[in-house]
C-alpha cells in the first residue's frame, strides 16, 4: 500500500475521467433528455478514435482529424436512428445492430488492423498521456464549450423540442412537434459528441482500437448516475447538470484507480463496473418500493 | 367547417380480435359548433378524435378541415390545425419541463422549430396574463415544473395549451373524467369561456350525459362507430338527461351512473 503511487496515479485518472466525461455527456443527451438507452455509443466511440487516427496518420490535421471523428459519430447516430424511427425497430435493439456494424465498419476504417498506433513524437496529437496536465486542462476546455454550446441549444426552439420528445412524445405530436426528427436529431448529437470523446482517447492513449469501446455505454451511464447521485440535489440547472455528468466521470476514475491500487486484477473492472451500476440503478427503485416512509405509516 | 365523410376504421384486421370501431361515420360540423359527443364504451367516441388527429390512420374516407384534405397528413403536421386535450391529465404536459416551458412548446405548434430562443421576454408576459386569467395562482409559478401540478390543474394548462395558438378545431377527449366533480366543474367552465371568446369549433367526447346536455349547441351521440343521434338547435336546449335515456333506450351502466 503505497499511498504515492496512488497520488501519481490520479491525475491520469483526472485526464481520463475528463475525456470519458465528454462521452458521458453524450449519454446523457439520449439517457435523461430524450429517454432512450443507446447502445451505439459503444461502436461509435471507437468510430471516432480510428476515424480521427487514421486521419492523422495520413497526413491530416489534428482539428480536421476531429471534426472528420465527430461527422462520423454524427452518421452512426443517424443510422440508429432512421432504424430506430423510419424503421419501427425498438431504440435499444436499433443501437444494438449499429454497434454491431460498426465493429466491421470500425476495422474498414483501420485497413482491417485491429489497432493503430500514433506516436505523439511524430505528430502534433492534442492531448497524450505522457503530457498529463496539459491533457487535464485541454479536456477540462473542450468540457466547458461542450456543455456552454449545450446549454443554449436546448435553450432554442428545437432544443426545446428535443427535451420534450423525450418528456412526452405524445404531447410533443400535439403541439406539432416532429418527434421521429427530433429523436433523429438527439441521437446524432449523441453519438457527435462520443466519437470526440473517442478521438480525444485515442489521442490520450496514443492508438485506436476496435475494442476500445467495449462497455462504454456502462461507463457513461455510471457518470451519468454517479453525478446526479452525487450532486442531483444541488444541481438543479440544465447546465450544472451536464457538469455534475463531468464530474460523475472524474470520480468514477478516480474510483478504479483506488481500487486498483487496492490490488483489484485489472480484468475484473468491467465487471465492477457492471455491479456499480447495477446496484445504482436499483436504489431509487428500492427506495420507492421499500422505504416509502408515507406507506409504511398507512400499512399496519 | 369539418366533414368527416363516410369513415371506416377496423383495429386487429384479420385477427380473433378484430374490431371495427368506425363504420361508415358521416360528421360535418359548421364553424363555430360546440359539439358534444356520446355514447357507451366502445361506441368509436375517443377513436374518431384520434383519427381526426391522426393518431393513426383512417382504412378509408376522408376528414377535411375548413376545405384542407387532413386525411394523409401525419400527426405532427395537422397538430397546425388541431388542439387537443386528453383524459389523461398526465398526457398533454412534459411534467419535466417548466409551466412556462410548456406554454412555449404550444405557442410554436404549427410553426417550424429553429435554433431562435425556445422563450422570450415576450412571450413570458403573454403567458402569465393568460396563467392569471385560469384563477388558479399558475402565473406565479411559472418556472415550476407541470409535474408538481394537480391533475386539475394540468388538465386547466393543456386547456391553454391547446387553445394558445388559435386552433381551427379543439378536440377535447374526455378532458374532465380524471377529475373530481368540483374541479372537473371548474374546467368545464374555463372551456366553455375560452370556446365562447375564440368562438372555437369543438368536438367534446364525455361520458357524463349531464355535461353533455349542458353544453355545446350540439349532440351526437355514437354507437358502434357511427353517428346514432343528432340533437341541435332548440331541441338540444330543451334537453333533459331523462329525454336523453327515454328516447334512446341507453342501458350503457357508466352512462347512468353520471345522471
Amino acid at each position: 500500500m503505497n499511498f504515492v503511487n496512488l497520488f501519481n496515479a490520479l491525475p491520469g485518472a483526472m485526464a481520463q475521467g475528463l475525456i470519458w466525461g465528454i462521452m458521458a455527456i453524450g449519454v446523457f443527451i439520449t439517457y435523461k433528455v430524450l429517454d432512450v438507452a443507446d447502445l451505439t455509443v459503444d461502436g461509435s466511440i471507437t468510430t471516432g478514435g480510428a476515424t480521427c487516427i487514421i486521419l492523422m496518420v495520413n497526413g491530416c490535421n489534428v482539428w480536421l482529424a476531429m471534426l472528420g471523428a465527430i461527422i462520423a459519430g454524427l452518421l452512426a447516430g443517424l443510422i440508429t436512428g432512421i432504424l430506430h424511427t423510419l424503421m419501427g425497430i425498438p431504440a435499444l435493439l436499433a443501437g444494438i445492430l449499429t454497434q454491431l456494424s460498426l465493429y466491421s465498419i470500425n476495422l474498414r476504417i483501420m485497413s482491417g488492423k485491429a489497432n493503430q498506433a500514433i506516436s505523439v513524437d511524430k505528430y502534433d496529437l492534442l492531448v497524450s498521456l505522457r503530457r498529463i496536465p496539459n491533457a487535464i486542462l485541454i479536456g477540462a476546455l473542450f468540457t466547458v464549450v461542450i456543455i456552454a454550446l449545450l446549454y443554449w441549444f436546448f435553450g432554442t426552439s428545437l432544443g426545446c423540442a428535443i427535451r420534450s420528445t423525450g418528456a412526452n412524445p405524445n404531447m410533443s405530436r400535439a403541439q406539432g412537434i416532429n418527434t421521429d426528427l427530433t429523436k433523429v436529431l438527439g441521437l446524432m448529437l449523441s453519438n457527435g459528441l462520443v466519437a470526440l470523446s473517442g478521438a480525444l482517447l485515442a489521442q490520450y492513449q496514443g492508438f485506436a482500437d476496435v475494442n476500445m469501446g467495449r462497455g462504454a455505454i456502462v461507463i457513461g451511464l455510471a457518470a451519468v448516475i454517479v453525478g446526479d447521485v452525487i450532486f442531483g440535489k444541488i444541481f438543479r440547472n440544465f447546465a450544472l447538470k451536464l457538469l455534475s455528468v463531468g464530474f460523475g466521470a472524474i470520480i468514477y476514475y478516480a474510483v478504479i484507480q483506488v481500487v486498483l491500487w487496492l490490488g483489484l486484477n485489472a480484468n475484473d473492472l468491467k465487471l465492477l463496473s457492471a455491479v456499480v451500476v447495477a446496484i445504482f440503478l436499483a436504489i431509487p427503485y428500492w427506495k420507492g418500493k421499500y422505504f416509502n416512509k408515507a406507506a409504511k405509516k398507512e400499512g399496519k | 367547417m369539418l366533414e368527416l365523410k363516410n369513415i371506416q376504421k377496423t383495429f386487429n384486421a384479420g385477427t380473433i380480435n378484430e374490431k371495427k370501431a368506425i363504420n361508415g361515420l358521416n360528421l360535418t360540423l359548421e364553424n363555430g359548433d360546440f359539439v358534444t359527443v356520446i355514447g357507451g364504451n366502445g361506441a368509436g367516441k375517443s377513436t374518431i378524435l384520434n383519427l381526426i388527429a391522426g393518431v393513426f390512420p383512417v382504412d378509408q374516407g376522408t376528414i377535411h378541415l375548413n376545405g384542407f384534405n387532413l386525411t394523409g397528413l401525419p400527426e405532427h403536421k395537422r397538430a397546425k390545425y388541431l388542439g387537443r386535450v386528453f383524459q389523461d391529465p398526465m398526457m398533454g404536459t412534459a411534467a419535466t419541463m417548466g409551466i412556462e416551458e410548456n406554454l412555449a412548446l404550444a405557442y410554436r405548434r404549427g410553426k417550424t422549430r429553429g435554433l431562435g430562443s425556445g422563450i422570450t421576454a415576450a412571450e413570458r408576459e403573454i403567458y402569465r396574463e393568460k396563467l392569471a386569467t385560469l384563477g388558479l395562482g399558475l402565473e406565479e409559478r411559472m418556472t415550476s415544473k407541470v409535474g408538481l401540478l394537480s391533475g386539475g390543474q394540468r388538465q386547466a394548462l393543456t386547456l391553454l395549451m391547446a387553445t394558445l395558438q388559435k386552433p381551427d378545431l379543439l378536440l377535447l377527449d374526455e378532458h374532465t373524467a380524471a377529475l373530481d366533480p368540483k374541479t372537473a366543474d371548474k374546467v368545464l367552465q374555463l372551456t366553455e369561456e375560452i370556446v365562447a371568446r375564440d368562438g372555437l369549433t369543438t368536438l367534446m367526447v364525455t361520458h357524463n350525459m349531464k355535461h353533455a346536455i349542458q353544453y355545446g349547441n350540439r349532440l351526437i351521440m355514437m354507437d358502434a362507430g357511427r353517428v346514432v343521434v343528432d340533437i341541435r338547435g332548440e331541441e338540444k336546449k330543451n334537453l333533459s338527461v331523462r329525454d336523453l335515456l327515454e328516447k334512446f333506450n341507453i342501458e350503457n351502466d357508466r352512462m347512468l351512473l353520471s345522471e
